[in-house]
């Protein structure tokens, strides 16, 4: 059984601990900076503030969102078990009266609170920005666009959290996520091209490998936040559109959910086996 | 009397290595029972077993409570202090003492300052973990450990990282506990920890339990000999030579006084006949 003040108590010191982290705090400042300055950017490129409002910086937002947000889900995630395991803190944890899901809780929850803080200051700053220098049309898919990162941010975590778990060193794990972020950002799109082009995919089958990469399950959910459809992905877009229709947001949604849930099951299954070494 | 612990056909195994084999022992209510052996011998491992710390073959009971199935209610019978001392090092001893009380669900308003008084904490209660020397560290653990005043006690190698002096306190301070009551379980390869705190002495060998007995009858099942370093002065050093070598004792000049090696149970006799010899002793020590 669960015992939840036990989990809040751990969220809390993982919250302290996140506000102690240099990594931490220097992706929240990278974020930070990068979207004010893209905000900036698409304000001032319109020529006018006043014509450019949250639609046009959530478009640019969508890149970079990509870009950093993965890095620090899976490598904070990466470094949360295997370095408490590697420094002897864990074992100390678990010595007290804490079972294994309560830790693991209480770990998770405290760093998907930290990631969503740290990615709700970069967007409120950036939001500020518009709100004072450009206009305040589509606010909603602008807050939209902040749901959906938030989603990817613990989606990553999740999967940091997993490798965590699943190795001893923390040099390994942050190795491994780093490896992991760099194929699904760079080589996620080229592969599944690749795929379906040897193995002579279908468009659905296309549309089912791309939906295999978080990354692209945000890509799709924040374009259809954004444009009401996906032509701009090109056929793959279109016959998503046509094929799923209003159910594709919730299917996105509830796929990165899924993103979410697998990978913390996974976990708990290999730290029960594993133990605190 | 009661059993506090019981471990049953305990083995754990890393790979192709059996780190503890087949481990059966039990401890009674306010024993303290040493698992002792050289480094290697599966002392850590047995005791990270009895907290649940580590997947396991075979059983382990606290006070009723299998590890396994209601490890949580087992473990707030037991205060653990580790050989590591691996604390989060940038909470200071309030914060860390703060958050390791709400985890064993210490009353809300608890006061302190008894406990650390009593490990002479009290004036660090501010200071960050990692300005702590390791003497303080050490009591640090074992106020936690203390919290919420478990029955039992588990300690790894708990003054492996202490000076002499640091030693000697935190000894004192566990045979204290013991007199107050405290289940002890620890492991050391320290002979005179294991002899001034033990009842009893579980000698383990790669990971297999080789002699259950109280550290007297163990030292004479493995005929231990101890160095006895007396210091004497200058003039009386000959006489205390002749006077000992006449007794058959294996003596020898060293420094400042005489080395005997000495059979368990005989260091008072050697002292015994150089007193009445009227040879001075001025100090001494057992190695």
């Amino acid at each position: 059984m669960v015992d939840f003040e036990n989990v809040y108590t751990l969220i809390q010191k993982e919250l302290r601990d996140a506000r102690h982290n240099r990594w931490f705090v220097l992706y929240t400042v990278a974020f930070a900076g990068l979207s004010l300055a893209l905000a900036w950017l698409a304000l001032s490129g319109t020529g006018n503030y006043g014509l450019a409002g949250f639609g046009r910086t959530s478009a640019s937002l969508i890149n970079l969102v990509l870009l950093i947000v993965p890095l620090m889900g899976l490598t904070i995630g990466a470094l949360s078990l295997a370095g408490e395991r590697e420094k002897g803190t864990l074992i100390y944890l678990m010595a007290q009266p804490v079972n294994q899901l309560e830790l693991l809780l209480g770990k998770f929850i405290g760093l998907a609170l930290a990631l969503i803080a740290s990615l709700g200051l970069g967007f409120g700053l950036t939001g500020l920005l518009i709100a004072v220098n450009g206009s305040g049309t589509e606010l909603s898919t602008y807050f939209f666009l902040l749901l959906l990162s938030c989603l990817l941010a613990v989606a990553s975590l999740s999967v940091g959290f997993l490798i965590s778990a699943t190795v001893t060193r923390s040099a390994t794990a942050v190795g491994i996520a780093l490896f992991l972020w760099l194929f699904l950002v760079f080589f996620g799109d080229l592969g599944v091209m690749g795929t379906a082009v040897v193995l002579q995919f279908n468009i659905n089958q296309l549309f089912a490998a791309a939906l295999a990469n978080p990354l692209q399950l945000f890509k799709l959910a924040s374009i259809l936040n954004l444009r009401q459809n996906l032509e701009v992905l090109g056929p793959a877009g279109v016959y998503a559109v046509r094929t799923y229709g209003d159910r594709l947001m919730p299917a996105l949604i509830g796929l990165l959910l899924l993103w979410v849930i697998l990978p913390f099951i996974l976990t708990t299954q290999i730290f029960k086996r594993k133990g605190v070494l | 009397m009661n059993e506090m612990i019981t471990v049953t056909n305990v083995t754990k195994r890393f790979g192709g290595l059996t780190a503890v084999d087949d481990l059966t022992f039990s401890v009674q209510a306010g024993e303290a029972v040493a698992l002792w052996g050289a480094n290697g011998a599966g002392k850590t491992t047995a005791l990270r077993c009895m907290l649940g710390l580590l997947p396991f073959e075979g059983q382990v009971n606290i006070a009723g409570s299998s590890i396994q199935k209601q490890g949580k209610k087992a473990r707030k019978l037991m205060g653990f202090v580790p050989q590591e001392l691996n604390f989060h090092d940038d909470m200071t001893v309030a914060e860390t003492l703060t958050f390791y009380a709400r985890l064993k669900k210490v009353p809300a308003g608890y006061d302190f300052m008894p406990l650390l008084n009593r490990l002479e904490l009290a004036s660090h209660i501010q200071k960050p973990v990692h300005d702590l020397s390791g003497g303080l560290k050490q009591r640090l653990a074992l106020a936690l450990a203390l919290l919420a005043d478990p029955p039992i006690l588990i300690l790894d190698e708990p003054t492996a990282n202490l000076d002499i002096r640091a030693r000697e306190d935190f000894l004192l301070l566990l045979h204290e506990l013991k007199v107050g009551g405290k289940t002890l379980a620890f492991s050391s390869h320290r002979l005179e920890e294991v002899t001034a705190l033990a009842d009893r002495v579980l000698l383990m060998e790669a990971g297999r339990l080789v002699i259950d007995a109280p550290p007297q009858e163990l030292e004479e099942r493995l005929g231990w000999e101890s160095t006895l370093h007396l210091y004497l002065p200058e003039p009386v050093i000959e006489p205390a030579l002749e006077t000992l070598t006449a007794y058959g004792m294996p003596v020898s000049r060293n420094g400042r006084g005489v080395r005997v090696q000495v059979k368990p149970g005989e260091k008072g006799k050697i002292l015994h006949i150089l007193h009445e010899a009227g040879i001075e002793i001025e100090d001494f020590t057992v190695e």
